[in-house]
């Protein structure tokens, strides 16, 4: 792609080319540092002059690869064995150092980011989790994806109440310690939003799985099961259809529920992976929907109301609703069906070289759990199976590792779930068949990521 | 186990005396039968007022339930859209900026009950085009607007401004009146838009599109149909920058300086954290009009004017309009003083964004 390839203006070429220069697979020790770190170490004229004369041969030669590692590790090697790193013959911070423990610095790349131009304002707008690097199926809780319709409200937990009324005999008001006091469940859940990959429903628009796919994430969830509380309030039986949650934030925000989904699985949920929800999370309240877009899981959960109709709120009209073709708005599109994305090697990065890798990535299903998923590196040609992470768990999300080695040719990566409905993860030109372009959600679209020969992973649609 | 009817605490219901009554608890917990199970099986907070309620239960559904007493006229509804909703959606609600609120029904479209240009390859997605309930209109605006005010409007301010929007989009006349019998008369163009007939609705729901699990030889032939655009690139700032730096893959370098990594990540100012808090940031931009000026353009404007600073402080109070163009600037009283200077003498220094 061009962008590597021509550097923009007033950006210098010995930055650009400190990560690589078009053709050339590099060997993976000089990429373990950026320019700026090794800047502040004091070997970046050199070691950037050897690289530069690397990238100046245009092509793999072995000589100027060599220098450029050479030079790296010149300037390390008082770290690197055979001898003993700084780090080893030093006192290391006290305990304490950080009551709440904090990243690595070197992990600063790892962060939530918004799309810069999605939202008009950042009180109404998405960050996006960063899937390419992260392990497993727990998404930290402060990289949890981030969607608000009016901010992120502080909310003093002595001070929040929920409230349980309408078709019920026992209208309550129940504070925080009233809630931790009931008998609570902890499971593992993905909350997606009905728009992740909304952008995409024409053409590609973004560059990374972060931007693509970041919308999902994953945690365990403590909570008590919803069915509780609505039998406590003693709700109508005969008469209650639906339910309707409301957030204590500005946007007050509120979704339809039906009954029979609220008595199912659903969680009031103060505990997110071990500590209480992260104010952007719902703090210290809300709703967990398993297996339904996240808009659903209200936030900041003040209120629940038990009524016969459903309330056509704003974001089950005017926003959350499926455009068809045919001018047509399907509404209260509440399952996500099930969808799968290869996350490494994804969008936006670049192999270190031909051979071995594992390509891995996330599956998941709002109907339930991953059955099966199958990878292609040709493009859909041809597809073997992955293995799955164990245990697998109802609507939460499933991690899937292949074996692959890259012989340096182009590739197209592809990964396909099937759940255990059966259903499959359907192709863009199926989708669009039935849908149209013009739907934003409930894209779950199989993705494909092209590898080219240079070792460039790029998002790309085929047909 | 007892609960108050006037809300109060359990424990005031719970006299002596009360030991058969404990002794039910007991046996409910013991014993779950169908008749027993009517009961509150923990007993836990107490119950709401209906006081407590009718303060919060404020929803509306499509069928009228909730709405309050109160009118509003389509006049009175733009006196106050001028003052309080055109900043942000236009003075004709014709501003995407955020949701453009009007535009786009086509004659024939109220009869029919749809919006004929959602049909088409621009469909242009409005209130007026979208929307199936009024209800949902004054709902929304009586929870959620202004944005950065909300919950602050009178129902008879709702009632007009649900009244105005209907105008703008040549669904009421200009003299119509709303109140809580006549809203429910409205025929919105898109009333009959929307579809329930999909398998969304539930797990057993029957999906619409199919895929089959082939393995080998599936397809003949592979071509890319899309690829990043041309005008895409490099606007998710570098790539190189958005991973980790020692990892089986590296990031691709892009040209350009990186966009919206999480504001915690790098320190910012005070003044900044402020307009970001009271959402100044959903109207003015750092550098650019959004809405309103610039915050570096304010800065430029009163550049060398010295005592600007009383006389902005007090605009900020009471909202203003005229000096950047028509579009008036909400009144900002909710925000302490002292905040609103700290956010004025950050706007007057340049803005610094750390």
């Amino acid at each position: 792609m061009a962008v590597t390839d021509a550097p923009e203006k007033g950006q210098s070429p010995q930055s650009s080319e400190a990560t690589g220069s078009r053709g050339r697979i590099e060997p993976a020790a000089e990429n373990f540092f950026t320019a700026a770190e090794l800047s502040r170490r004091k070997f970046f004229g050199k070691a950037l002059a050897a690289i530069g004369a690397a990238a100046t041969a245009g092509a793999v030669t072995p000589s100027a690869a060599e220098t450029a590692r050479q030079a790296v590790q010149e300037g390390l090697e008082k770290n690197l064995p055979p001898n003993v790193p700084e780090w080893s013959k030093i006192l290391g911070a006290p305990i304490l150092a950080h009551p709440y423990g904090l990243p690595s610095p070197h992990e600063k790349n790892i962060v939530r980011r918004e799309s810069p131009g999605l939202t008009r304002t950042p009180h109404s707008s998405v960050a996006f989790t960063p899937l390419q690097n992260l392990f497993g199926i727990i998404t930290p809780s402060g990289l949890h994806f981030e969607r608000h319709h009016a901010g992120t409200p502080e909310i003093d937990p002595h001070q929040h109440r929920l409230m349980i009324n309408g078709l019920v005999k026992r209208p309550l008001l129940l504070t925080m310690e009233d809630v931790l006091r009931f008998p609570s469940v902890s499971r593992i859940h993905f909350i997606e939003c009905g728009a992740n990959s909304g952008m995409e429903w024409g053409n590609v628009a973004v560059p990374t799985v972060q931007y693509s796919h970041g919308m999902l994430s994953c945690s365990e969830w403590t909570g008590v099961p919803l069915s509780v509380l609505l039998q406590e309030a003693g709700y109508d039986a005969k008469r209650a259809k639906f339910i309707l949650p409301e957030g204590s934030d500005g946007a007050g925000l509120t979704r339809t529920i039906p009954i029979e989904l609220a008595l199912d699985d659903v969680l009031v949920a103060y505990g997110q992976n071990g500590e209480m929800l992260r104010p952007e999370n719902g703090y210290p309240l809300r709703l967990l929907v398993p297996g339904v877009q996240g808009v659903s899981s209200v936030k900041w959960l003040r209120r629940i109301e038990v009524g016969d109709q459903p309330w056509n709120t704003r974001e089950e009209s005017l926003h959350y609703v499926d455009l068809m073709p045919s001018g047509l708005h399907r509404q209260y599109t509440w399952i996500q069906e099930a969808k799968s994305v290869i996350t490494s090697p994804s969008g936006g990065q670049r192999l270190l070289d031909k051979g071995y890798y594992e390509i891995t990535g996330l599956a998941w299903s709002g109907r339930g759990k991953v059955k099966r998923v199958d990878v292609s590196t040709d493009g859909g040609r041809n597809w073997r199976t992955a293995r799955l992470q164990e245990p697998v768990q109802t609507k939460a999300l499933t991690r899937f590792r292949i074996d692959w080695r890259w012989d340096g040719s182009p590739a197209l990566l592809q990964s396909r779930v099937m759940d255990e409905t059966g259903y499959v993860q359907p192709k863009y030109n199926q989708l669009r068949a039935v849908r149209g372009e013009k739907s934003i959600y409930h894209n779950n679209s199989i993705q494909t990521w092209r590898v080219a020969e240079s070792g460039e992973v790029s998002n790309v649609q085929v047909s | 186990m007892s609960r108050s009817p006037d809300g109060s605490p359990l424990e005031r219901s719970q006299g002596r005396g009360s030991g058969l009554l404990c002794l039910c608890a007991a046996l409910v917990l013991w014993l779950p039968s169908p008749s027993l199970a009517e009961e509150p099986k923990f007993g836990f907070g107490r119950l709401a007022t209906p006081e407590e309620i009718a303060a919060w239960d404020t929803d509306v559904r499509p069928d009228g339930k909730g709405l309050p007493k109160g009118s509003g006229s389509v006049s009175f509804g733009q006196e106050v859209y001028d003052a309080k909703c055109a900043s942000c959606h236009g003075t004709f609600g014709e501003d995407n900026q955020y949701m453009a609120i009007a535009g786009g029904v086509q004659p024939g479209d109220i009869d029919r009950g749809r919006a004929s240009i959602l049909a088409t390859g621009q469909p242009l997605r409005t209130v007026g085009t979208k929307l199936n309930h009024v209800s949902t209109l004054w709902d929304y605006i009586n929870r959620a607007m202004p944005f950065a005010q909300p919950k602050t409007l009178t129902p008879n301010e709702v009632y007009a401004l649900t009244a105005y929007v209907l105008h703008l989009n040549d669904i009421l006349p200009a003299d119509a009146t709303l109140d809580e019998k006549s809203i429910l008369e409205v025929r919105m163009p898109n009333r009959n838009g929307f579809t329930t007939e999909h398998g969304f609705m539930s797990k057993a729901g029957k999906p619409d599109v199919k895929n089959a699990a082939c393995m080998k030889d599936c397809v003949a032939t592979v071509t890319i149909a899309s690829e990043l655009p041309e005008s895409a690139q490099g606007m998710h700032g570098n790539l190189a920058e958005q991973v980790r730096s020692f990892a089986p893959t590296s990031g691709v370098k892009s040209g350009r300086a990186p966009a919206g990594a999480s504001a915690a990540a790098s320190p910012t100012s005070p003044g900044l954290d402020l307009a970001k808090k009271f959402a100044c940031m959903a109207c003015h931009g750092v550098d650019n009009k959004v809405v309103g000026p610039g915050f570096r353009e304010i800065a430029a404007r009163y550049k060398g004017s010295g005592g600007a600073e009383p006389q902005l402080l007090a605009k900020l109070k009471a909202g203003g309009a005229g000096v950047w163009g028509p579009v008036p600037m909400p009144p900002q009283a909710h925000v302490s003083e002292q905040d609103l200077k700290t956010i004025l003498t950050w706007v007057l220094s340049g803005s610094p964004t750390r």
